[in-house]
């Protein structure tokens, strides 16, 4: 377990001064991006059960659902939007202190504070890595469960394009969460408390675009509300989950 | 308006007092609070100056 | 004159302790005359009857609760960009006088609401946004009381209430697209036919509000100065005062 993450760690160790070319290329400070995004994902992957156990936890809620309210169909289809997306957020929400946590124990974190690539990059590349292993393998398990709710083909894509547009948008500010949360006890309670009121905005917009499209409303106003948080949220959250990272180390 | 009209509000009485009420006793308690918290604040510098003496 | 002279703790705990008895003073008075106005000049409301009277603590409580947390947010980036501690030291004042002014305007809304429509809670867009004001002040004082260091817990809560009010117009207008959305209710405080007289009890029991609020604030910053300038002092004194009935071996052991 410990050897392989030590030598990933070595990655983001300070370059010894050198002029030749290939150390200066490896300093480019974009590589800091896709360095700790590989760690990430490489990380994730060898310890397969992290990225099943957040899938099967999201399987697990909705299904809870049914059995809660009972099964008549037409109730299902109605509260299916709400009932995938707010089970999306707590799967989310439960992935969150995997971001930094095991980092910040074994002292990777410090190492990535001291490398040559900015700590911005870096926990940029952090985040994707945590969507592209928790937010995007549950947007493609989603349309499975909106069929066990009912929903019909044109509500399961505009089920699964709100959930690739939304659950980056919850990555993102989970890691300020995280960041801000760092080794504090109980701070899986806290993270959800500080985190779900922002998480808000994407439920609304998120579950408000499936709806939208199964009562015959425009859905492309959600989207793009969606869409545009992204955009947003990619240009401003890595500067403030560094700063909380910085904050959190000092 | 007779002091009995004044005070029934109308029949809504009870809503319009518990609401005036309610905010009239937070500040109460809000400002014994703040009173206790100062009170252990100021005994706290106290112990520390006379400790350095 | 020096702005930066009262951005001291040292300079400024004497300074607020001058100044909270004229707002105290001010509140009381803002208060009488608001009362006056609200509950015995103003007249009944032609739809809603007495009972609309509410609103001359209701709408005050929540203006309060919202702007303290705009406040707080701006001590906030002062706290990050300038350094100051005293900023730090406002926000953790702030924050209890605004939540608990967000809580009165959920408490006076519902019991504005049963008479008025029925029911103690409504998802009106306002209301549901104020709820979620109030889950941010408890973000925010669970976050400071959970982190140990203080220097870390003064930087994480001032990221936090600036990442959060970022967030406030975002979660204000998501509210009120979700309530157009589902045909929710939508109160409307009198509007524009309130009567000059409304709108003056209205003001001026804000402008009590305001005066309680920031008297208030201040007496628990005063208390905050001083607990942090002694309690730090206190612990290594305890330690000194341990330490001469210890032995050289175990005053290490407690390092």
């Amino acid at each position: 377990m410990n050897a392989p993450r030590s030598l990933s760690r070595l990655e983001f160790e300070p370059l010894p001064d050198s002029s030749s070319g290939m150390v200066e290329l490896s300093r480019s400070p974009e590589r800091g991006f896709f360095v700790a995004a590989a760690r990430d994902i490489f990380l994730a992957f060898r310890s397969k059960g992290e990225v099943i156990q957040a899938l099967v936890f999201f399987i697990v809620v909705v299904s809870l659902f049914p059995l809660a309210i009972g099964a008549e169909t037409a109730l299902l289809r109605r509260i299916a939007p709400g009932v995938v997306w707010v089970a999306a957020l707590l799967s989310v929400l439960l992935t969150l202190p995997r971001l930094f946590a095991s980092d910040h124990l074994d002292g990777t974190l410090e190492q990535m504070l001291l490398s040559p690539f900015p700590l911005t990059l870096i926990v940029a590349g952090k985040m994707a890595a945590h969507w592209l292993t928790t937010g995007l393998p549950l947007a493609l398990m989603a349309p499975l469960l909106g069929l066990q709710f009912g929903l019909g083909g044109d509500e399961l894509g505009v089920l699964v394009m709100s959930l690739l547009l939304g659950t980056p948008i919850l990555s993102m500010l989970g890691a300020v969460g995280a960041a801000l949360t760092l080794g504090v006890r109980g701070g899986s309670v806290l993270v959800a408390l500080l985190i779900l009121p922002l998480y808000i905005p994407v439920l609304i917009f998120g579950a408000g675009a499936v709806e939208a499209v199964a009562t015959g409303i425009d859905y492309a106003a959600n989207l793009s509300l969606l869409g545009a948080g992204l955009l947003f949220g990619a240009l401003a959250t890595p500067f403030a989950v560094a700063a909380a990272v910085k904050i959190s180390l000092d | 308006m007779s002091i009995a009209e004044f005070f029934s509000m109308g029949g809504r009485g009870f809503y319009v007092w518990s609401s005036f009420g309610a905010v009239a006793v937070a500040m109460v308690i809000e400002m014994i609070l703040v009173k206790k918290r100062t009170t252990a604040a100021t005994q706290l510098k106290k112990t520390v100056e006379e400790t350095r003496k | 004159m020096n702005l930066y002279k009262y951005a001291s703790p040292v300079t400024f705990y004497p300074l607020a302790g001058k100044l909270i008895p004229w707002f105290a003073a001010l509140a009381v008075v803002f208060g009488l005359v608001g009362l006056y106005l609200g509950l015995i000049v103003a007249p009944e409301d032609a739809q809603q009857g007495q009972v609309y009277r509410i609103i001359f603590i209701h709408v005050p409580t929540a203006w309060v609760g919202m702007v303290v947390y705009l406040v707080m947010a701006a001590y906030g980036v002062a706290a990050l960009t300038l350094k100051t501690r005293l900023s730090s030291m406002m926000m953790e004042a702030l924050a209890p006088t605004g939540a608990l002014f967000t809580a009165l305007a959920l408490l006076t809304g519902a019991l504005w609401g049963k008479p008025t429509w029925g029911t103690y809670w409504i998802w009106d867009a306002r209301m549901t946004s104020t709820l979620i004001l109030l889950f941010l002040y408890i973000g925010y004082i669970a976050l400071i009381h959970a982190i140990e260091d203080k220097k870390r817990a003064d930087k994480a809560g001032a990221l936090l209430v600036i990442v959060g009010s970022v967030n406030v117009p975002i979660i204000y207008f998501s509210v009120r697209w979700w309530n157009t959305l589902h045909q929710g209710a939508s109160v409307s405080a009198t509007g524009s036919k309130m009567a000059t007289v409304m709108a003056q009890g209205m003001l001026i029991m804000a402008l009590a509000c305001w005066m309680y609020a920031i008297a208030v604030v201040l007496a628990r910053v005063r208390a905050i100065i001083l607990e942090r300038q002694y309690q730090g002092a206190n612990e290594i004194l305890g330690f000194e005062i341990a330490g001469t009935e210890m032995t050289g071996t175990e005053m290490v052991g407690t390092k």
